[in-house]
């Protein structure tokens, strides 16, 4: 199959203007003819369903919360980028873009991030507009803070709740349409399938988590912006009910599934406290503006921080990163944190955990200006660990937190199966091997506010859709193997429950495809992942029935997709013989222990394409062309 | 540490529900309170029991799914937090708790601790919104804001939805949280233009969904994971008065 990514031709800053001008539009009076699906209330789902339903299409919404204020977007905590350059320190759209694409590691797409850096600043516009009550400085001006892998403050944030507010900015819009008809809310509705008729997406089954119905419903197009599967790891700073399994059904219906090795894991999270963790919490990228990066420069020792003097501490990010300091991208400062910890230099009991100190700035800049920074993150911090980060250094340690791959999408943020499109987290396109920090709401609210309004109308405006109705024997086809999924888990009644099976899952994804990975701890994983899912096949227990709502059937169809996911995620670790961004093979390292990318070999997206459930997955290359930027190697030093 | 618990299980929105009572053994007090009920519900599953279903997603305090009233109290004894951030280092050993869900008419139970609360939702899409059409914005500084502005809007916008307020008040009044949605809009220039409509018809919905009248007792606000002011329910009143009016 051809990967054709449709770029349009012409300069990078025109490509988009230029297609703008070029993509069918559709009438206002036509509009209302069409019925659109889209997947997940998110910072992409709940703009993009509040645009269209603007524009006036007809919209289904789903969500599987009981609120569709409720998606994980919620709980980013430091920003969002823009190019608005508001400090004069030399911000511009061709910087964010430049930023984005070095920070990726250079395994992004050009069009698409330049694409993304343009509509950054609309962005803030929209979201001010709705009344997102962003930092302001005294005068009345908006303020900027910044954020790792960038030399300019280009980062908006409302406290330590910028992604609350974007989405409660987004649902709003959102509400107001649903109140006015023109969007259908689902809520407690699971997506189990995406349907096909003629090759092309045009409607889902979904099953109603109260009732246990299983719905058919028909469209024109589905979107999916259902988010990153994280939660492959079990252990992640995911919400606990974040899943894959619309992208992974949809991909197993034909959508290639690009880069899924590239895993972001963030630095600074609260370590993990024992057996019993159920979720990890992260402590936003913004306090690196102010809290320095430190351990005992002697192994294992034992001291108090208070006690150990500052000749005898490693400020290690800022000894080997002078031009960025504790502001290098997540993916140097996870690495450097493990290399430090894996030299007996971690602190707190377990030691696996570096500190996060505010000393310094809270003696440069007071109390009350740390407080008014980071006040709620300093709270949560002390919730959850007893500790007072006011007067004992933070302990952080790395977790996995994002995930840069998804299914592949073209410039059009079409899947490989027409009329199905994947916005946000759900896509790979943004952000090669590593997201920076503050880039997830953008590229997020990005798809949906701007991007899906006008290459909707193109792919509708192009004709050559029949007249389908949930009667088609694809629906029927689809619901009847949904239904013998849920008979198939309900029967098993077997010893183990389906978080124990998670949480086996998980484990080997962390020892084995997590921070730092080689060819035999991979191939181990994928056995070892291939053994855990035959097991959980055998010797699942869910109990209950699927006609009521039932918490453990949901998390099992949810661990099963995640059983499949986590080894093509190991797969495609194992054949990227190189280190990039997120992605680090320990055999592929420079003599001081950075990442060697091969640019001659591995400057693509590997796209997978599935072919059964019994045969190997394809690789499909896209090629990625840098017409625009050199490729040079990733340096913060 | 060894916990006693009386939970509240129900089978559907139809069924009556009733407490039933089970041991928690080798609780640690690292343990969030929803990790310590993952435990109850893995020995439940291993001994062939329905696990206990309960709301809850992000468990770091923002997304407002958790819902439960802890020995009478939303959210658990502590102040300023949700469920999935108290942490059993708040009990001791051999302590009994009681968890129920949300108990307040226009939120019914679905099963066991979860409860039906779109009619919050219902609230914002009649009003809860600025109507600014995707596109239309001008430069974000264009607007001015001055500081301690934003920061107050802030405050009232940082709800989570929860419905804590509205579980704890006598009355089932969620004046909280529909006063803290216009409280946000109305403290921004961005919002000023449908102030008028914008109270008058959360207030209507908020009527319509059954919530009680506000009495002020406060409990609202003691309760309120957000720590959302009281003050707000006073604009509220004072915006509602003042739309009716002119």
């Amino acid at each position: 199959m051809n990967l054709d990514a449709k770029i349009p031709s012409g300069p990078l800053a025109e490509k988009w203007t230029k297609h703008q001008a070029e993509m069918k539009l559709i009438n206002p009076a036509n509009k209302r003819k069409y019925e659109i699906i889209v997947v997940g209330t998110g910072l992409a789902g709940a703009s993009a369903s509040a645009a269209l339903g603007e524009m006036g299409y007809n919209v289904s919404a789903f969500c599987y919360q009981d609120s569709s204020r409720r998606a994980h977007s919620i709980a980013a905590q430091g920003g969002i980028n823009a190019a608005k350059n508001y400090q004069n320190d030399g911000d511009s759209i061709y910087r964010l873009f430049y930023d984005t694409i070095k920070g990726g590691d250079y395994r992004a797409r050009e069009a698409n991030v330049h694409r993304l850096a343009e509509l950054s600043v609309n962005i803030i516009d929209q979201s001010v507009a709705l009344g997102v009550p962003f930092a302001r400085e005294y005068g009345g001006y908006l303020d900027n803070r910044s954020f790792g892998g960038a030399q300019v403050s280009r980062t908006f944030y409302a406290r330590g709740q910028t992604g609350q507010q974007l989405l409660l900015g987004a649902y709003s819009a959102l509400s107001r349409q649903v109140g006015l008809g023109q969007v259908k809310m689902f809520e407690r509705h699971e997506m189990l399938d995406v349907v096909i008729v003629n090759g092309r997406a045009r409607g889902i089954i979904s099953r109603d988590m109260v009732t246990g119905e299983i719905k058919r419903h028909v469209a024109d197009s589905v979107v999916l912006a259902t988010g990153g599967y994280a939660n492959v790891y079990y252990l992640s700073t995911n919400a606990k009910g974040c899943n894959a399994t619309a992208i992974w059904r949809a991909h197993k219906k034909g959508a290639m599934f690009a880069n899924p090795c590239y895993v972001q894991i963030h630095p600074t999270c609260i370590p993990v406290s024992g057996e019993h963790q159920s979720k990890l919490t992260l402590m936003s990228e913004s306090l690196r503006n102010d809290g320095r990066v430190w351990v005992p420069k002697k192994q294992g020792d034992n001291r108090k921080a208070e006690d150990i003097p500052d000749d005898e501490r490693d400020y290690f990010l800022e000894r080997k990163y002078p031009s960025f300091g504790n502001l290098v991208p997540r993916d140097v400062a996870s690495r450097n944190a493990k290399q430090v910890c894996d030299d007996n230099r971690g602190v707190g009991t377990s030691k696996q955990a570096v500190f996060l100190d505010f000393r310094d700035a809270i003696n440069r800049l007071g109390k009350p200006k740390i407080e008014e920074r980071y006040g709620n993150l300093f709270q949560m911090y002390e919730q959850i660990t007893g500790e007072n980060p006011y007067i004992t250094p933070m302990r952080i340690y790395p977790a996995v937190h994002y995930t840069m791959g998804g299914l592949w999408v073209d410039y059009n943020l079409q899947s490989t199966v027409p009329g199905l499109f994947v916005l946000g987290e759900a896509n790979f396109s943004d952000h090669g091997a590593n997201r920076l920090g503050a880039s997830a709401l953008m590229q997020g609210l990005a798809d949906g506010y701007f991007v899906i309004p006008y290459t909707m109308g193109g792919y509708l405006g192009s004709g050559g859709l029949d007249k389908v109705t949930t009667e088609h024997q694809a629906f029927a086809e689809a619901e009847n193997s949904i239904r013998g999924l849920t008979d198939k888990l309900l029967s098993i009644n077997g010893s183990k429950s389906v978080d124990y099976y998670h949480k086996a899952l998980g484990k080997i994804m962390w020892d084995k495809v997590g921070m730092g990975r080689n060819a035999k701890g991979l191939t181990e994983a994928i056995a070892e992942i291939k053994a855990i899912r035959e097991e959980f096949w055998q010797n699942v227990r869910v109990l209950g029935s699927g006609n009521e709502l039932n918490q453990s059937l949901e998390k099992a169809g949810r661990v099963a997709d995640f059983m499949e996911l986590g080894e093509l995620l190991a797969k495609d670790a194992l054949h990227r013989n190189e280190s990039c961004g997120g992605h680090f093979r320990e055999e592929y390292q420079t003599e001081d222990n950075e990442a060697l990318r091969d640019d001659d070999n591995f400057a693509y997206v590997g796209a997978w394409e599935y072919t059964g459930k019994n045969s190997e997955p394809v690789m499909h290359k896209e090629a990625l062309a840098y017409e625009n930027i050199h490729l040079s190697k990733r340096s913060y030093k | 540490m060894k916990l006693t618990l009386h939970v509240w299980r129900q089978k559907d929105a139809k069924s009556k529900g009733k407490f039933a009572v089970y041991q928690a053994n080798d609780i640690l007090e690292d343990m969030s309170f929803l990790e310590m009920l993952d435990v109850v519900n893995e020995e439940l599953i291993a001994k062939g029991e329905e696990p206990i279903a309960f709301d809850h997603d992000c468990r770091e305090g923002i997304c407002g799914c958790c819902s439960l009233y802890i020995n009478g109290r939303a959210h658990g004894p502590k102040r300023g937090i949700t469920a999935c951030q108290l942490h059993m280092r708040s009990f001791k050993d051999g302590d009994t708790i009681f968890i129920e869900p949300w108990r307040a008419r226009p939120f019914p139970v679905i099963k066991d601790l979860i409860v039906d609360r779109t009619a919050l939702d219902r609230i914002i899409q009649a009003g809860g919104y600025i109507s600014a059409r995707i596109g239309s914005a001008q430069d974000a500084n264009a607007i001015l804001i001055g500081h301690d502005q934003a920061e107050a809007s802030m405050d009232a916008a940082a709800c989570i939805g929860c419905g804590a307020c509205v579980a704890a008040c006598k009355n089932a009044s969620a004046m909280l949280f529909v006063s803290a949605k216009v409280s946000h809009l109305a403290l921004l220039p961005q919002g000023l233009p449908e102030r008028e409509s914008r109270v008058l018809n959360m207030v209507a919905q908020m009527d319509k969904e059954g919530f009680g009248a506000c009495t002020n007792t406060g409990a609202c606000e003691a309760e309120c994971p957000k720590e959302i002011k009281i003050t707000n329910i006073a604009r509220l009143n004072r915006e509602f008065l003042r739309a009716t009016v002119i």
